[in-house]
């Protein structure tokens, strides 16, 4: 495989076509359903497993390496803001976990660098970036320079 | 060819490959461009590109100077002496001391960083490291992207830079194809930041057939930001430090994490220590400048991660592997083993598929490691990339030519994997050199250096007709015989990455000949390098995917011949444990600490290397 699409549940909407980096998935012509067209080029990085509306693809471990009979399964909830993990072992053990994937709305929290105020000459001949000396400590402290750190430049070590 | 051309005129800044280090040149060059054109050309879907695509546990890189944690030069030692004293501090330092910054703002994007209880700190992973919950990093900075960006275009293979033809040695764009449509993408572009990001698949990978995709660095990390730029005449530098890693076995499931934080350790197969025993030895063949097990007990002065994977390649080679990590104490305490598993769910889910697959439960068993195959990268344990300009107030003259960030081809700028001489820069470093070099880019353009460029019909149209050449090949040529695969006038991308991996694999270092070369080997390597590329020239692609392949396997090419220059020139063993040059195996300061430099000649295809000087700008000491 790796990735595998179940027959009965996929709907052929293309969602895992869309997100797939190694593009891989792939709908079927005949069947018009996805599959994965390539497994040796997948790298069983879930992003189409995630993106499935209908929870139709899976993973089963690569051949060369992996015996039958596991699975992990992935539930990620945008609106939640979590994502779930289920992972069953060959021998039956089951572990599930649950991690936080954001802690802001999705679309809320990143300005509009177009909005802000524009950068002052002065701000483009210096070194600092958007938002610096601000954002480096959150307070007060400018942007480190060697002289800061009692360093010289130490010209012409050249072995 | 039936495949409209579409062309993107009047672009200011146009970020090829938009994974860690694009998505931060796009964001923040809206701030100083604010009436700039700003242009994103991605190979995938920028919500899940690059090596971050599944996700990541920790940052890598940051200071906490606010906390009074580390400062920058602090890390610029650090990284030096991982590096065995070679890496352009001017670069690091610059990193070094934005990349707090950075990884503030992630925060205020919600990406959830976990924080020490007590301190009310990030919580420290290692003395670099901090611990997120990073399922979301690259769908969050994607999301800061095209908030910044004028066009996202997804699914474009960027193939090639376009060069002025008023001024030689400029650049003015891209050009590649949509590998959904087909259709042929021009763009023009005053500058051009590139973070196509580094190579997988160069050399040989440990599994074979189905398992080849699980690689360590993705899959799809192409080698295209060093062929473009190796295409385009711009210098390269330390190609000819490849990175190989010590990984558990097959997964190749990252071991910061657990060395760092859950505090687990490494034995051999009969439960030995075995690292220090292999050092005496080895600091005859370093020096002990490289390798001083006492200081560094004293100092805390990390062993270079190399050197680490000699002792654990030699103690294999003696046969007492399987190399373990001992995980079973740490994993008796829940919070420690929800940690270790979290820790692959969020960036390496393939490892917890194969250990739930084989019954290997790290609380019951302690799992083995392995080194992987080399790998070609900028911004992790290792320093590949571009030969670029530093910034103005920390730069020696030789390190600077006006725009930091800027490679050696004009308006042709660097971030993450694709600029060289910044190790250690990871995640959040490689976003912020994408942020510096889109500052440089605007000053740029500002300045006025990119009047007056030209891109003729013919450069645009001759760049097409190369571009799809592979599936007019594979047109003319498939009904010579019944079918199959096996044809006498074609090779397919797949035959053809086979037939790189084994090369450079027996060649020029990869694991089955314990990663040895040495000057001979290397010359046949170029040799059946030179031939491979005229075979290139009859690759066939029978769809547009396989087009795809075929452009990621012609620019893993031109990164692979580099590789082999660079090892070829450098005489000497800098790095035990990367690679050895089996007929110069002592790190040899007399004559090779310097940096190398490779420049490839777009006309003819001939390299010229030189010696650069390593300027140490940081004192030492702590
Ligand atoms: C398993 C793993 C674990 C890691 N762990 C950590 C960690 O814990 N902490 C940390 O800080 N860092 C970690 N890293 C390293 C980090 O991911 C990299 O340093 C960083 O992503 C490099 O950024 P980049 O922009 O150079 O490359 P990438 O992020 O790989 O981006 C390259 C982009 O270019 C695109 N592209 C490629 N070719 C073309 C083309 N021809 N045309 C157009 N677009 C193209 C790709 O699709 C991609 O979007 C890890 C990496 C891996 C693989
Ligand atoms: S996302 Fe799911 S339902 Fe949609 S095409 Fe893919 S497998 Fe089928
Ligand atoms: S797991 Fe990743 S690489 Fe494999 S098919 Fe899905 S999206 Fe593509």
């Amino acid at each position: 495989m790796p990735t595998f699409v179940y027959m009965t549940r996929c709907d052929g909407c293309g969602h895992c076509v869309d997100i797939c980096p190694s593009d891989i998935m792939h709908i079927d012509p005949t069947y018009r359903r996805a599959y994965n067209i390539e497994p040796n080029m997948c790298w069983e990085c879930y992003s189409c497993v995630k993106a499935c509306p209908q929870n139709a693809i899976d993973v089963r471990g690569y051949a060369d390496f992996a015996p039958l009979g596991h699975s992990v399964r992935v539930d990620r909830d945008e609106r939640k803001g979590t994502i779930a993990w289920r992972i069953k072992f060959r021998d039956g053990t089951e572990k599930n976990f649950l991690s936080p994937i954001t802690t802001k709305p999705w679309g809320t929290a990143i300005p509009k660098l177009a909005d802000v105020p524009a950068p002052s000459k002065e701000m483009r001949d210096g070194q600092l970036l958007y938002n610096e000396p601000k954002y480096i400590r959150l307070d007060d402290g400018g942007l480190r320079t060697l002289e800061d750190a009692g360093l010289k430049l130490k010209k012409g070590v050249y072995y | 060819m039936a495949y409209d051309t579409i062309i993107e005129d009047g672009i200011d800044i146009l970020v090829v490959g938009a994974g860690l280090g694009g998505t931060g040149a796009a964001w923040e060059a809206r701030f100083w461009g604010q009436d700039k054109k700003i242009v994103i050309a991605e190979k995938a879907n920028i919500d899940r590109s690059g090596a971050v695509a599944q996700g990541l546990y920790a940052i890598n890189c940051y200071m906490g100077t606010r906390w009074g944690e580390n400062n920058p030069e602090d890390h610029v030692r650090y990284a030096r002496i991982d590096l065995m004293g070679l890496v352009r501090e001017d670069l690091l330092f610059d990193m070094a001391r934005h990349v707090d910054s950075t990884v503030h703002q992630f925060e205020e994007w919600g990406l959830p960083i976990m924080k020490n209880p007590e301190t009310g700190h990030y919580l420290r992973e290692g003395r670099w490291q901090i611990m997120i919950h990073g399922e979301s990093y690259k769908p969050i900075v994607a999301e800061a992207a095209k908030k910044s960006a004028d066009k996202v275009f997804n699914r474009i293979c960027v193939t090639h830079l376009l060069m002025d033809e008023s001024k030689p040695n400029r650049a003015a764009g891209a050009v590649g194809f949509n590998v959904r449509t087909g259709n042929y993408h021009v763009f023009k572009s005053k500058t051009v930041i590139c973070g196509a990001g580094g190579a997988s698949n160069i050399f040989k990978p440990r599994s074979t057939g189905e398992g080849a995709g699980r690689t360590w660095y993705a899959p799809w990390s192409s080698a295209s930001a060093y062929g473009l730029m190796i295409d385009a005449g711009a210098k390269m530098t330390q190609m000819e430090n490849r990175i190989v890693l010590a990984r558990f076995k097959d997964g190749y499931g990252p071991v910061g994490a657990y060395f760092l934080h859950l505090k687990t350790y490494t034995q051999n197969g009969l439960g030995e220590e075995y690292e220090s025993k292999w050092f005496p030895e080895l600091q005859k063949m370093v020096g002990k400048e490289y390798l001083d097990p006492e200081a560094s007990h004293l100092t805390h002065r990390p062993i270079p991660t190399c050197l680490r994977n000699h002792a654990l390649i030699s103690e294999v080679k003696a046969g007492r592997g399987p190399i373990h990590m001992v995980t079973m104490q740490a994993f008796q305490d829940p919070h420690l083993e929800e940690v270790g598993w979290e820790n692959f769910l969020g960036m390496t889910v393939g490892q917890a598929v194969l250990w739930a697959a084989t019954d290997v439960d790290p609380k019951n068993e302690n799992p083995e490691l392995t080194t992987s195959e080399p790998y070609v990268m900028g911004s992790h344990a290792t320093c590949s990339g571009a030969w670029c300009s530093g910034p103005e107030d920390v730069s020696p003259s030789d390190y600077f030519w006006g725009y930091n960030r800027m490679t050696t081809v004009e308006g042709l700028f660097g971030a993450g994997d694709a600029v060289g001489g910044t190790p250690h820069a990871f995640s959040s470093g490689s976003f912020t050199e994408g942020r510096l070099a889109a500052k440089a880019a605007c000053k740029y353009i500002d300045d006025g250096k990119a009047e007056g460029i030209v891109v003729s019909a013919a450069q645009i149209e001759r760049r097409g007709k190369e571009i799809y050449k592979p599936l007019e090949h594979y047109r003319i040529y498939r009904n010579a015989v019944v079918a199959g695969s096996v044809n006498p006038h074609f090779i397919n991308p797949q035959q053809g990455l086979d037939r790189l991996q084994k090369l450079m694999d027996e060649y020029c270092g990869g694991y089955t000949v314990g990663y040895m070369t040495n000057e001979k080997l290397l010359n046949i390597c170029l040799k059946k390098l030179r031939i491979m590329e005229e075979d290139l020239e009859n690759l066939a692609a029978q769809d547009i995917h396989e087009l795809l392949r075929a452009w990621e396997l012609k620019h893993r090419h031109r990164a692979a011949e580099c590789v082999t220059q660079h090892t070829l020139y450098r005489k000497e063993t800098r790095w035990p444990g990367y690679y050895y040059r089996g007929d110069a195996m002592k790190v040899d300061d007399a004559n090779w600490h310097v940096l190398t430099v490779s420049r490839r000649d777009p006309e003819t295809g001939g390299y010229t290397m030189e010696k650069a000087p390593c300027y140490h700008l940081v004192s030492d000491g702590e």
